[in-house]
């Protein structure tokens, strides 16, 4: 603005959603080019959370990585680091006991339906309907509490190790997950019946953020953005890792590819998670919960990539190893600085009022776009 | 003597408790929605500024005197300090009209307490005055009309307080602002008209005499005006889920985003003020006003215990927790359904309302 000239005479409005903005969730950044309310373009901004992971673990020995990996996406701490270990293990050589792996399988699914409640209460949140927020904290807060008892934190958990886990499941840790996973689908049908078949709901989401099977594809969504336009992609029925293949479980696919179909996939993987940590739970073998690591790891010269399907899609380490004691590199491919690249494909053309929904609905975490 | 008495003294007096009980209401609405959508959210909401909170909203408003007092520097400084009372002002002297009890309600006060310093026919004469009497502070016969007006007022000072903010966010919440008045007080005109048409009168208290008489409260006449006045009243107030002028999580805080302390305060109050009005006009129109329930059925005489402004504060506290009640429930419209709603849906059903009204009372 120049002299006399206000915001009334321009004729497109250039706006600044963010990095502090209520519902960018994070120090996402994104300068909107509206005509009226509608949104001509856009344009992501980031980089506000860089710590330079990658090259802090050039410099770090492969198991002094895992801490830094365990934070990129804070949301989904304790599943993070699971890829960059079933990579680490299978170029190691390394067995992990048949415990841990139950456990960890156990403890990434109950990431996932925390890390789904949040997305959901501040999804609900940025449309409008605040109680749905408090209501998804309330269970989160119990499956934080696990968190705590067993990896001694609730947020920026150190949760596994390699070759299994730091510690064995505290005295009567297995039934109060029990206790939790039964009465858990009661309230996802709460949410349900607050927002499913609510015509306000329905009208915000649906139709909005659409995106075809090709177009997801050649943007490379993974989870849940893909799975809403109608692929059938999840890495653990694809390529199942640790152990997935043992569990029984559905992969919610949806048809439309809009907002709401990525809202219902979520809902139902959360039903589905938990139906996972049931088995999981009656599985449970007696035993070790580490294998034989030692005291070094100095993994062949190679390069591995191991993917898994994290809460917000395929969370990717591909790990290059010289042979030496520290990992020559390491590149992350995070699935929300991937699924960020449609933001300006699935705004264009939406009002204002949809951008939000649509930044919610791709659920990204911007620890791990910067990372 | 009963001229000053009765058309100055006794309405000055009855003025200056409404604008403060209003006040305090007002003040106590802020902590009752956040304790209800508290106990919605399995939460405690405010407990520690007294014993459960209840010194909050004193705390509160001290906060809000308190703090700097900023103009941005682009800002139009006229209108930027102008707009808020502009906001705040039409939300209470809607209340003039608003007949909280019957045109005798204070008749027996008046009469007790100018007895003691009066001559009898003096106190004759000011108790005979409805003015001075009534549960009201005027009694127009076009009190509908200056209801509508006068609310309308209210929303231009969201316009101009986003306007005047010279600022991107502000801006847009005005415009939504202007937008959304403009379709629904059409609509809200249009219901109201049903109730014209059935009562016959524009006045307030002849509209709750007229329930009165008929024995029955308008809300069973007109069922559908009644849902489309509040619907269009829930628009009207900024209240969820029509709170887009403020929508936080789009517009930050819309068209309050460059406000803060004092000023803020105004518009928060003029947006609880609002919603009280909105309440007791609806419990007017549709709801009986200071009447009890089934006011012609005999054997219930043990609810005239109540006194008739109990009734009325009952009904308008019904109507401001089913306010809370849905901002606790619902998601909010976005701003192109919020249009084609009121233009698709309401106005077209407002009207038929209307016409189908019309018609039967031409033939009964």
């Amino acid at each position: 603005m120049i002299g006399e000239e206000t915001v009334l005479d321009i004729k497109e409005l250039e706006i600044n959603m963010g990095p502090q903005h209520p519902s960018t969730h994070g120090v996402l950044r994104v300068k909107l080019y509206l005509d009226g309310e509608r949104v001509t373009d856009c344009e992501s901004i980031i980089g506000y959370l860089h710590r330079g992971v990658e090259k802090i673990s050039e410099n770090r020995s492969y198991i002094k990585c895992v801490p830094y990996y365990d934070r990129t996406d804070y949301i989904a701490a304790v599943s993070n680091a699971l890829g960059y270990l079933l990579g680490v293990e299978a170029m190691m050589e390394i067995e992990v006991p048949e415990r841990a792996r139950h456990i960890r399988i156990m403890m990434t699914e109950f990431n996932r339906i925390a890390s789904h409640l949040l997305w959901l209460a501040t999804h609900a949140l940025d449309i409008g309907a605040m109680t749905v927020f408090l209501y998804c904290f309330r269970e989160r807060e119990e499956i934080l509490k696990l968190f705590e008892a067993l990896f001694g934190a609730r947020l920026t958990t150190h949760a596994f190790r390699v070759g299994g886990l730091w510690k064995d499941l505290p005295a009567g840790f297995a039934d109060a997950c029990r206790d939790f996973i039964d009465e858990f689908p009661r309230h996802v049908d709460e949410y349900e019946q607050l927002l499913t078949r609510n015509r306000i709901w329905m009208d915000r989401t649906i139709g909005v953020g659409t995106i075809s099977a090709e177009e997801a594809i050649d943007f490379g969504l993974s989870g849940p953005p893909l799975r809403g336009s109608g692929v059938d992609y999840d890495l653990r029925k694809l390529r199942p890792y640790g152990g997935y293949d043992e569990y029984e479980f559905d992969v919610p696919v949806g048809e439309n590819g809009d907002t709401y179909d990525r809202y219902l996939i979520r809902l139902e993987e959360m039903r589905q998670s938990a139906r996972i940590v049931r088995q999981a739970l009656e599985k449970l073998p007696d035993g070790p919960i580490r294998g034989k690591v030692p005291r070094i790891l100095k993994p062949p010269v190679g390069e591995f990539y191991s993917g898994i399907e994290g809460p917000r899609g395929e969370l990717g380490y591909y790990i290059v190893s010289d042979g030496s004691a520290l990992p020559f590199r390491v590149r992350i491919r995070p699935p929300t600085f991937i699924s960020l690249q449609a933001l300006r494909r699935l705004v264009q053309g939406h009002l204002m009022a949809d951008v939000v929904a649509i930044i919610g609905t791709l659920d990204i975490v911007l620890g791990e776009i910067d990372r | 003597m009963e001229f000053l008495l009765g058309y100055v003294l006794i309405p000055t007096v009855k003025i200056v408790a409404l604008v403060l009980i209003l006040s305090g209401v007002v003040a106590y609405l802020t902590l009752l929605e956040r304790k209800l959508i508290a106990y919605i959210q399995v939460r405690l909401g405010p407990m520690r500024v007294g014993p459960h909170g209840l010194l909050q909203p004193i705390a509160d408003g001290l906060k809000f005197i308190l703090k700097e007092d900023i103009i941005p520097r682009r800002a139009d400084a006229l209108l930027f300090t102008i707009a808020p009372a502009i906001s705040l002002v039409p939300a209470f002297v809607v209340f003039a009209v608003v007949p909280f009890g019957p045109p005798d309600m204070f008749r027996g006060t008046i009469e007790t307490v100018l007895g003691w310093f009066f001559d009898a026919a003096t106190v004759q004469a000011v108790a005979d005055n409805t003015v001075a009497t009534g549960g009201f502070i005027a009694d127009f016969n076009i009190g509908l009309l200056f209801v509508l007006a006068v609310s309308s007022v209210g929303i231009l000072g969201i316009i101009l307080g986003g306007w005047a903010s010279n600022s991107k966010y502000p801006l847009l919440g005005a415009l939504r602002s202007a937008a959304q008045m403009v379709s629904y007080e059409v609509a809200l005109g249009f219901a109201v008209i049903g109730v014209l048409l059935v009562s016959g009168s524009l006045s307030l208290v002849q509209i709750v005499q007229q329930q009165e008489a008929a024995g029955v409260w308008y809300v069973f006449v007109q069922p559908v005006a009644f849902v489309l006045f509040f619907i269009c009243g829930l628009a009207e107030t900024n209240r969820l889920p029509f709170d887009l002028p403020e929508a936080e999580t789009e517009l930050v805080g819309g068209f309050h985003t460059e406000y803060s302390g004092f000023r803020f305060s105004l518009y928060f109050i003029a947006e609880y003020a609002n919603m009280i009005t909105v309440s007791a006009l609806a419990v007017t129109l549709f709801w009986g006003g200071w009447l009890r329930p089934f006011p012609n059925v005999e054997w219930l005489w043990f609810l005239d215990l109540v006194p008739a402004l109990g009734w009325f504060v009952l009904k308008v506290f019904l109507f401001l927790y089913l306010f809370i009640w849905i901002r606790g429930t619902l998601p909010r419209f976005r701003f192109d359904q919020l249009m084609r709603y009121g233009w698709k849906v309401f106005l077209p059903v407002a009207m038929a309302n209307v016409i189908v009204t019309a018609a039967v009372l031409l033939v009964v």
